[in-house]
């Protein structure tokens, strides 16, 4: 074995004096609402960097909604996974046919609605929402699941048609043309060759709105206001409301819902870096 | 049913869906559910916010409202500070990142973290820390010093310096991420013939990596720039516009009028700040649709 020479140890040295600020910063955030969550109400507040008597009892009474704050725990995780899969569903379903009808049909028109729906996706989303709150009210859908799943789907389309129009354009034409030459429809065309084929992105896309959803608060707590059709996260913002609010379980309600999507993300990295970087590094 | 509209191609139809094959009949049929998404949640909601801001007294209004030029002025400092700060951590990241060490891949797992978990439980736990009595901070401070710390979100120009460090926190990996692809796409040989050559590290960024990498950097500042005109939740939950509303970023400040039930002034702010977004849009549009 050959040993280290005093410059490779000098890089090492170097690298290890970014690496270790780079990880506290990240982590200190994260490690705090992990030290509340496990700590009892008399440990939180001292100040420890580990409590004298971790616990799982903070858990516990989330689970079985033990407290004023999270008695409509159960119903307000439900509310946020049933929003997430909708919109995320819906905005597959919405935003590959569009993909297919503009990259693969060739439909007149169909480069300037890309256009129109990139403006929509560079447009920031706090600055429609004040129209889009009223809009849902114009429409009625104030205080209905539909108005988040609806907005949340307008948002992740835009991004989900350019990703999966640029994953389309690399298809071959001419396995169209064969499928074609042998009598296939359309119809036949989309589900036998195109979705098999686009699988890897449409599984990024489906994570990609799923985790948007999941994770958006903005839209949430002003299109949703009652106590049992809010989401987690406007839940969450619920808490701080009260200046007793307990923040050890504040803190473990915001780790169960943070759990998921970051599990999620980790699963499907693959597809998502691939998708993610693919946008921003065409220049 | 696919089948008999294939079957219709043969027989001569009317005048426009002779124009039209069937492909093209399908083409707009699946790209129709798009389109009616477009129009009733993103045309129609901007052209009725637009009609609400028509009054040119709201304007005048929001001329003497001193929360709204703060406002201004704190999505200036946010946008200028923030983004460069983060931009030119990201790209001196993006270099580290991208050794082959086995625990930078390791630390590079953990890194992404504040990207892939969602904001809100992330920043109320540093807006607990930075609580002035029972926050970890000061009670750090209160141990190792024996005073009491400062009131951290109390002052607002370290209150939206907090924010933008929370800004900076949830946003630095997937910049830092987007620029090492950047740089891994540079072949591997410029840089050993520079190192044959004896050039130092900062020859090597100066003539190899910056000049492969700005095109990229320039974008990624602009789309930065949009993103973090619309970053409402790192302004509101850490400091909820306070104290006495003057950390608002125009993100939040639209959200503050209709929260006082003042919409033609909300919908005024966001259209005082398209003149400055909408080049920006427009032109990362035409980026993107080449």
């Amino acid at each position: 074995m050959k040993l280290p020479t005093l410059r490779e140890i000098g890089t090492e040295a170097k690298l290890l004096l970014i690496g270790i600020p780079v990880l506290i910063w990240t982590m200190v955030p994260i490690y705090h609402m992990f030290l509340f969550a496990i700590s009892p109400k008399e440990d939180a507040f001292s100040g420890k960097l580990w409590p004298a008597h971790p616990t799982l009892n903070n858990f516990k009474i989330v689970f079985y909604q033990e407290h004023y704050f999270l008695r409509d725990f159960w119903i307000q995780f439900f509310n946020s996974v049933v929003i997430a899969l909708s919109a995320g569903a819906l905005t597959l379903i919405i935003a590959t046919a569009a993909a297919f009808s503009i990259s693969r049909l060739r439909v007149p028109g169909g480069r300037w609605v890309m256009n129109l729906a990139l403006f929509t996706y560079f447009i920031p989303a706090a600055f429609l929402a004040v129209p889009m709150y009223r809009t849902m009210g114009n429409y009625g859908l104030l205080n209905n699941h539909w108005s988040l799943i609806l907005a949340m789907v307008t948002i992740a389309s835009p991004y989900a048609i350019w990703v999966l129009k640029q994953a389309s354009d690399k298809l071959p034409v001419e396995l169209d043309e064969a499928a074609t030459m042998d009598g296939a429809t359309t119809l036949q065309l989309f589900r036998l060759v195109y979705v098999p084929l686009m699988m890897p992105s449409l599984v990024a896309i489906g994570t990609y709105a799923i985790l948007l959803a999941w994770n958006e608060y903005l839209y949430a707590f002003l299109l949703l206001s009652k106590d049992t059709e809010i989401t987690l996260p406007v839940a969450l913002g619920n808490f701080l409301a009260a200046d007793d609010s307990p923040w050890e379980l504040l803190m473990t309600t915001g780790f169960i819902y943070a759990l998921p999507p970051a599990a999620i993300y980790y699963a499907f990295k693959r597809y998502m870096v691939g998708g993610l970087t693919a946008g921003a590094v065409k220049s | 049913m696919a089948i008999t509209l294939s079957g219709d191609q043969a027989i001569p139809g009317p005048p426009l869906s002779a124009r039209l094959t069937t492909p093209q009949v399908w083409g707009i049929v699946l790209l129709a559910p798009y389109l009616l998404v477009f129009l009733a949640f993103v045309v129609y909601p901007v052209g009725y916010g637009l009609w609400l801001a028509r009054h040119p007294a709201s304007y005048v209004a929001l001329w003497h409202d001193p929360i709204f030029a703060r406002a201004a002025v704190n999505t200036l400092i946010f946008l200028l500070v923030g983004i460069n700060l983060k931009m030119a951590i990201a790209l001196f990241l993006s270099g580290f990142f991208a050794q082959q060490r086995t625990w930078i891949k390791w630390l590079s797992v953990l890194f992404i973290l504040p990207w892939a978990v969602p904001s809100i439980p992330t920043i109320l736990s540093v807006r607990f820390m930075l609580n002035p009595e029972w926050g970890v901070i000061n009670q750090l401070i209160f141990k190792f010093t024996g005073e009491d710390g400062p009131n951290w979100l109390n002052d607002p120009t370290v209150a939206l310096a907090m924010a933008i460090g929370v800004h900076i926190w949830k946003s630095l990996p997937f910049w830092t991420l987007i620029l090492m692809t950047g740089r891994l796409a540079i072949s591997h040989d410029l840089y050993e013939a520079a190192e044959v050559d004896g050039a130092s590290w900062t020859q090597k960024f100066r003539y190899i990596t910056w000049p492969s990498m700005q095109t990229l950097y320039v974008t990624c500042t602009l789309l930065s720039m949009i993103w973090t005109l619309g970053d409402f939740n790192s302004v509101y939950l850490l400091t909820g516009g306070g104290p006495a509303d003057l950390t608002h970023v125009l993100a939040t400040l639209g959200i503050r009028y209709l929260r006082l039930d003042q919409l033609s002034l909300a919908m005024a702010s966001i259209v005082c700040a398209l003149p400055f977004v909408l080049p920006l849009v427009y032109f990362m549009m035409k980026r993107l649709s080449r």
